[in-house]
């Protein structure tokens, strides 16, 4: 929302969406238009034409004409459908995140969004992003319902406590736009924002270099689940563990005991972590202890980011291995981001706005 | 003298009691059985809350007068805006035309000496104050800062706002809405005068039919709601917040599966209400009155199925979202052929341009933008932009004050002279109609546009390069709180100072029409017997139009 004009109609188009949405919205105002000026121009043309000239006239009766109701229910149902297939196309994309995204992990709390990168960069009330990939983030809250809203982008998802959901864009134009809460949260709701700055490539690159980054998810993760909760002490040890395998199960079907099956996503795991007694993998014994209250929303982040990274390739080397070194091998996939060592930093606020 | 004259000619005139003057202590108004004197006391409560919500818009608009939260902390922001949406949609929408016009006039346009069940009728008044003193009280308390959405698990955990005491008022409300749709129900299918077949019934008739029908189908989901929110609140019993167990999207759904319809509740009876003024201000029968009767039955099935609109974005599944985006788009088609009906109606007619009338083509004008939005966020695609934003805030304001709210004072103004046996000022009608159609406008078209640019509801601080539009929009609302104002010191006038109106001044076919200003108590003197279709204006149908003229002649030269 760079408008320099008095006022302004319409925000700027930042994302590969922006012009699929104006040109729905265009699309709706010709139609709203061609409906509107028909009837206001009838009305006033009526209103004149047959405006009384003797007091309580008796005016021939007009029953009504079948002809007249089937085509003016078929015509707005017509157009109705155009527009429904129009939106239904747009938000097919906007809710269908490709599948060779950018994954970003954000955290909405009452009154601020916390951001992390694959690469370790955490952010508060920002967002930066390269220009021209698709980037996909996967979000929770710790409290209550937020909504994730880039006005620029044309699309927004809400934020919603206990799972996991989904957004993506790919952002076509360097600059500044505006980050808003638009799901009400309470006392600070309309502080709740702040910005998202699109990047040229190098521009991102500088940035990501110039910021210290801490622990990757995946690092993190592997930390967590080998250390800080010893997760690693049923999950790996080869055929006899006690706890299901996690090799390989990320958006692989899971049967469960009593035979349903299901696709172990994001939310899946997220789910077994926190309520371990509602969904047991079939062969394994209900065992495990609830994680719940444990383990921040971040820190889930983390140990799902890290059991997505595990792959059954990498566990055939070392599945034989003792417990605690078993999953070294995929952590390195974490930081297949392109070039964290670029020319000295430049500011990111200098460079894009 | 004139004030002599006035009393010979009034008990020459007038020796019959009317329902007014029929019993003048407290007692003969609170223990009333009269559906009219119900409607009376319905339009003095419900008008008390109309002016409480919108001291409430008020403070909204002022506060948004600058970008920046100065005039209102955000945590009053919060609270100003909650109490501005549940006091005007459960104690002013709901209640306006159903409780107040349809108990007045349903019995009336029917032939019948009052609603089926009289003492039920009452209780319902009584349901809606008890309601209504709760959440009054908890206002004074300090108010509730939810979002009139109730949204969990806000509601049910984070906030620490009267929730609960709000909550029962509403839910106690609920049955006062189900009360009268209940009765409106029995009413419309028992007490009908002979001759009065289902298809020779008033319009307005027809819409309240199918307002009570989603009030007794979609009330009591509220109160569900309500209980089961109380029961996590209170009992910590885990059933919408996560973190104990629960899922939020539930409540999203048992919010809107009655909420949705309830926004039918709010303008089907509008729409009644315009059937009426539009007919009979041209003096010309409606236009495809069958259509106009099915399509009210039509909105109000398919109003039962469109509720996932609202949660487009909320997390439901993409393939629900489809559904409920494809039940939209034909929710729509109903609402067109209204307003097609209702221009065609126009046609050839001999059309008069009262006050209410105006109100009528107002609605037409602001109904269509109301619903044409409506197809902007029907559309997933542009929906996911727009909604949470202030294009929604502009829409339902479109939908809800630019119908229901002046059908609403077209139907007051309308029946007025029914009700009070009074005339009011002709001249300050048009000029506060008028003014409230310029300031409706001024104040709510340009938060379309606030919209479009992703300024989000319910914000107390916004970006400054929205600040022009947002000072059109609080300019507008200036405007339309005088118009709005205006009839209550006109209106309050005639009651006093106003022309005696007569039996039927417009010289209209309606039953109602053809009884005393204001009836008596027991409606008709005689059991009337119908014998002509709905909106026949010719003398053949008992109206005396030569007479008409005669008497209108003969008062012009006295004023």
């Amino acid at each position: 929302m760079q408008n320099t004009s008095w006022i302004p109609l319409f925000p700027e188009q930042a994302s590969t969406f922006a012009w699929q949405v104006d040109l729905l919205y265009a699309y709706l105002i010709v139609v709203s238009v061609a409906f509107t000026i028909p009837i206001v121009a009838a009305v006033f043309f009526f209103a004149l034409k047959y405006r009384a000239t003797e007091k309580y006239a008796t005016p021939d009766e007009i029953h009504g004409s079948m002809v007249l109701e089937v085509v003016w229910s078929i015509i707005p149902f017509v157009i109705s459908m155009t527009i429904f297939l129009g939106g239904a196309v747009i938000y097919y994309q906007q809710f269908t995140p490709p599948a060779d995204s950018m994954d970003i992990y954000v955290v909405g709390k009452q009154w601020m969004w916390k951001v992390q990168h694959e690469t370790g960069q955490r952010e508060i009330n920002e967002l930066h992003v390269p220009v021209g990939r698709n980037i996909k983030l996967t979000m929770t809250t710790e409290d209550v319902l937020h909504d994730f809203d880039i006005p620029a982008f044309r699309t927004k998802a809400d934020v919603v406590p206990g799972r996991y959901t989904y957004m993506w864009f790919n952002a076509t134009k360097p600059g500044k736009y505006h980050l808003f809460c638009a799901e009400y949260c309470g006392l600070n709701h309309s502080g709740m924002g702040g910005w998202v700055y699109v990047m040229e490539q190098r521009d991102f690159d500088n940035w990501l270099s110039g910021n210290v980054s801490g622990q990757t998810p995946v690092e993190a993760g592997k930390d967590l689940f080998e250390n800080k909760l010893g997760c690693a002490s049923c999950h790996s040890g080869g055929p006899t563990q006690r706890g299901a395998k996690l090799e390989g199960i990320f958006n692989n079907d899971v049967k469960l005991v009593g035979g349903d099956v299901v696709k172990a996503d994001d939310n899946y795991i997220r789910n077994s972590i926190l309520n371990p007694a509602s969904q047991i993998v079939e062969g394994y014994q209900p065992i495990m202890p609830t994680f719940k209250g444990q383990v921040t929303e971040e820190q889930l982040n983390s140990l799902v980011s890290y059991i997505k990274s595990l792959t059954p390739n990498a566990t055939t080397g070392t599945a034989m291995a003792p417990a605690a070194n078993a999953m070294a091998a995929p952590a390195a996939n974490a930081n297949n981001v392109p070039a964290a060592n670029k020319p000295a930093a430049k500011s990111l606020a200098n460079s894009s706005k | 003298m004139q004030t002599q004259e006035a009393i010979v000619q009034g008990l020459a005139a007038e020796p019959k009691l009317n329902y007014l003057t029929n019993g003048w202590t407290i007692k003969s108004w609170l223990l009333t059985k009269d559906h009219k004197r119900i409607a009376i006391m319905y339009l003095i409560s419900v008008s008390v809350f109309f002016f409480m919500g919108g001291l409430y818009a008020g403070a909204i608009r002022l506060e948004l007068l600058t970008p920046a939260s100065d005039l209102l902390e955000s945590g009053t922001y919060n609270k100003v805006f909650t109490q501005h949406g549940i006091l005007m949609i459960f104690f002013f929408l709901i209640p306006s035309i159903p409780a107040i016009l349809g108990n007045f006039l349903l019995p009336l346009m029917i032939g019948a000496k009052d609603l089926a069940l009289p003492r039920i009728n009452l209780l319902s008044l009584y349901i809606y104050w008890a309601g209504g003193a709760l959440v009054l009280f908890a206002l004074m308390q300090g108010g509730i800062d939810t979002g009139w959405t109730f949204y969990a698990p806000y509601s049910t955990t984070f906030s620490n706002t009267y929730v609960m005491l709000v909550g029962l008022g509403i839910f106690i409300n609920g049955f006062s809405s189900i009360l009268t749709g209940l009765n409106f129900i029995v009413t419309i299918h028992t007490m009908r005068a002979p001759g009065m077949t289902w298809f020779r019934l008033p319009l307005f008739v027809w819409a309240h039919y199918a307002t009570s029908l989603v009030m007794i189908l979609g009330t009591p989901v509220i109160a569900i709601t309500i209980l089961l929110l109380a029961l996590e609140r209170v009992g910590k019993i885990g059933i919408f917040d996560p973190s104990i167990g629960g899922d939020p999207i539930l409540f999203q759904h048992l919010f809107w599966f009655y909420s949705h319809p309830a926004v039918y509740i709010m303008i089907l009876p509008g729409m009644g209400v315009i059937s009426e003024l539009i007919s009979n201000f041209s003096r010309k029968k409606i236009f495809g009155y069958e259509f106009i009767a099915f399509s009210s039955i039509a909105i109000a099935v398919f109003g039962f199925l469109v509720w996932g609109h609202h949660m487009f974005i909320s997390g439901q599944s993409m393939y629900a979202g489809l559904v409920f985006s494809f039940l939209t788009m034909v929710v729509a088609v109903p609402s067109a052929i209204k307003v097609f009906n209702w221009t065609a109606t126009l046609y050839k007619g001999s059309i008069t341009f009262d006050t209410p009338m105006l109100y009528a083509l107002g609605f037409l004008g602001l109904f269509l933008i109301g619903g044409l939005t409506g197809l902007f966020l029907g559309a997933m695609g542009l929906t996911v932009h727009l909604t949470d934003t202030y294009f929604i805030v502009a829409h339902f304001h479109y939908v809800m004050v630019g119908g229901q709210v002046i059908a609403y004072l077209g139907g007051i103004h309308y029946w007025w002279p029914k009700m009070t046996g009074k005339m009011y000022s002709e001249f300050w009608g048009k000029i506060s109609a008028m003014l409230i159609f310029v300031g409706f406008n001024l104040t709510f078209f340009p938060q379309f546009i606030l919209g479009y640019l992703g300024m989000p509801r319910r914000y107390a601080s916004y970006p400054e390069e929205l600040q022009v539009l947002n000072i059109f929009s609080t300019a507008g609302a200036s405007v339309l709180g005088v118009g709005l104002l205006m009839p209550v010191v006109y209106l309050g006038h005639s009651l006093i100072f106003g022309k005696a109106a007569g039996d039927n001044p417009w010289m209209l076919p309606g039953l109602e029409w053809r009884t005393a200003s204001p009836p008596p108590t027991e409606n008709f003197e005689k059991m009337p017997v119908v014998t002509w279709e709905a909106y026949e204006f010719g003398e053949e149908n008992g109206l005396d139009l030569e007479g008409a003229r005669k008497r209108d002649a003969e008062a012009i030269p006295t004023t």
